[in-house]
C-alpha cells in the first residue's frame, strides 16, 4: 500500500511536509506525526517556519516531546526561528489515520480503529470488530478502555491468548 | 469584547479549569494504589485528561486576563481563589466512593461540554470538541463500574451505595452559577448551567437504578459556596501538596 498524506490544506509545500514527515511519534515510532494527523499546518515565514499542531488528547504527555522533535527537525534543516502553534479545533480524530498508517500500526502490534467515528457505536465503546494484530482472529475482548497511553485501550485475543493494545476510535 | 463580559468569562473559564485541576489531582492520588493494575492505569489516564483540560482552560483564562500563564492559576493562588466544585475536592475514599464521584462529575461535565460545542466563543467550543470525546470515555467508565459494584456482591453493593449517599450533598453545587454568568448566557457563550440539573438527575438516576442502588433523596440538604471560593477543609491539603515545590523554590523550572 502506498502512502498518501491526507490533509485538508489545498496547497502543500513539499519540502516542509517532507521534513515534518521525518519526525516519528515518540511512543509509536512506526507512525510519523504527519501519519498521525498531529501536524495541521506548515507555513514559511519571512524568517523561519510556523508549525501548527493539534493534540491527540488534551493531557497527552507526549505532546511536549512531539513539539520539541518537530522544532529540532526544522532547525536542523536550517529553518529558524521555528514558531510552534497549537490548535484545538477541529478536534483530532482517528478518522485522519490513513489506511497506510493503520496497516503500519497493525504490523507494529497495535490494533487500529476498525471503524470511523461517524459510526456512533465506536464512540460508545462498541467497536465493530477488533482484530488481533498477531493472529488476525476476530475473537477478541476488551480488558480495559484505558491502556499504556491516552490513545490506547487494552484488549486480549481469546484465540492466541495474547494481550494487545488497541488504538481507540475517537 | 466588553470589559464586563471579559471578566465574567474569566470567572467561568477558571471555574471549569479548577474543576479539572482539582479532580485530576485527586484521581492522580490513585496512581500506584489502584485496586488492580488496569484500574490503576485507567485512573491515571483519566487524571491526565482532566489535567490536560485544565491546562487548556488556564491558558485561555490567562490570555483573557492580561497575559497570566497556566502556572499562575495552578500554583500561585490560595484556597479561596479556587472556585472548583466542592465535589471535585472530596477525598478518594474507597474505590466505590471514587466511582460515585466520577459518575456525578462526568455526567455533568459531558453535558456541559456538549452544550459548549455551540458556544459563540471559538476557544470554548474548540475546547469542548476535544473534551466531549474524552468525557464520553469517563462517563462509560463510571457507569460500568457503578453497575458492576452496585449489582455485584453484598459488600460491593454496600460500598457503592455508601459512595452514592456520602457525596450526594455536594452535587447541587456543580450547578452553581454567578450573577455574572447571565451575560455570558445571553451572549450565547455558555449554557445556563443551573438549568442542566434536571437532565443530569435523570441520567444519574437511570444508572443508579439499573445498578440496583437506591437513589438519594433529591430534596435533601446540599452544600454550596464553591463559586465564591468557600470550600470544605479538603482544599487546603490538596493545595499544599500541589503547590509545595513552587512555594519552596519560587520560579523554578524542571
Amino acid at each position: 500500500m502506498t502512502k498518501t498524506i491526507q490533509l485538508n490544506t489545498t496547497e502543500r509545500d513539499p519540502e516542509l511536509w517532507a521534513i515534518a514527515d521525518s519526525v516519528v511519534d515518540p511512543e509509536i515510532p512506526v507512525l510519523t506525526l504527519v501519519d498521525l494527523g498531529v501536524v495541521r499546518e506548515l507555513k514559511r515565514m519571512d524568517k523561519g517556519v510556523e508549525v501548527t499542531i493539534t493534540p491527540t488528547y488534551t493531557g497527552c504527555p507526549a505532546m511536549d516531546a512531539m513539539a520539541a522533535d518537530l522544532k529540532r527537525a526544522f532547525e536542523q534543516k536550517g529553518f529558524e526561528p521555528v514558531t510552534m502553534k497549537t490548535v484545538l479545533s477541529p478536534a483530532w480524530t482517528t478518522d485522519w489515520l490513513s489506511d497506510y498508517a493503520k496497516e503500519k500500526l497493525n504490523k507494529y502490534g497495535i490494533a487500529p480503529p476498525p471503524n470511523s467515528t461517524a459510526d456512533k457505536n465506536a464512540l460508545l465503546g462498541k467497536p465493530k470488530e477488533v482484530k488481533c494484530p498477531r493472529c488476525a482472529s476476530n475473537y477478541t475482548s476488551m480488558i480495559s478502555n484505558f491502556g499504556s497511553t491516552a490513545c490506547k485501550a487494552l484488549w486480549k485475543c481469546e484465540d492466541c491468548k495474547e494481550p494487545f493494545d488497541y488504538f481507540k476510535c475517537i | 469584547m466588553s470589559q464586563g463580559i471579559n471578566s465574567s468569562l474569566i470567572k467561568f473559564v477558571v471555574r471549569l479549569g479548577d474543576n479539572n485541576l482539582i479532580l485530576g489531582h485527586r484521581l492522580s492520588e490513585w496512581c500506584s494504589k489502584g485496586p488492580f493494575l488496569e484500574e490503576d492505569i485507567a485512573m491515571s489516564n483519566i487524571a491526565l485528561d482532566y489535567i490536560g483540560q485544565a491546562r487548556v482552560l488556564y491558558s485561555y483564562a490567562g490570555q483573557l486576563d492580561g497575559g497570566k500563564n497556566e502556572d499562575y492559576y495552578a500554583y500561585e493562588r490560595r484556597e479561596h481563589e479556587f472556585t472548583n466544585a466542592l465535589l471535585c475536592e472530596t477525598p478518594n475514599g474507597d474505590f466505590g466512593m471514587t466511582v460515585a464521584r466520577q459518575l456525578y462529575y462526568s455526567v455533568f461535565a459531558y453535558a456541559l461540554c456538549n452544550a459548549l460545542l455551540k458556544s459563540k466563543d471559538e476557544t470554548l467550543s474548540g475546547y469542548a470538541g476535544k473534551a466531549v470525546k474524552e468525557l464520553a470515555y469517563h462517563v462509560r467508565h463510571a457507569s460500568d463500574w457503578t453497575l458492576r459494584l452496585g449489582d455485584g456482591t453484598e459488600e460491593s453493593n454496600k460500598r457503592m451505595q455508601h459512595g452514592i449517599d456520602e457525596l450526594w450533598m455536594y452535587t447541587h453545587d456543580l450547578f452553581a452559577t454567578l450573577e455574572s454568568d447571565k451575560e455570558l448566557v445571553a451572549a450565547g457563550i455558555i449554557p445556563d448551567v443551573a438549568a442542566m440539573k434536571g437532565e443530569w438527575l435523570e441520567q444519574v438516576k437511570d444508572v443508579i437504578q439499573r445498578a440496583t442502588l437506591t437513589m438519594p433523596d433529591v430534596n435533601a440538604w446540599q452544600m454550596e459556596g464553591s463559586r465564591k471560593g468557600r470550600h470544605t477543609e479538603n482544599i487546603g491539603y490538596i493545595i499544599s501538596e500541589l503547590q509545595y515545590v513552587t512555594r519552596a523554590y519560587p520560579g523554578c523550572e524542571w
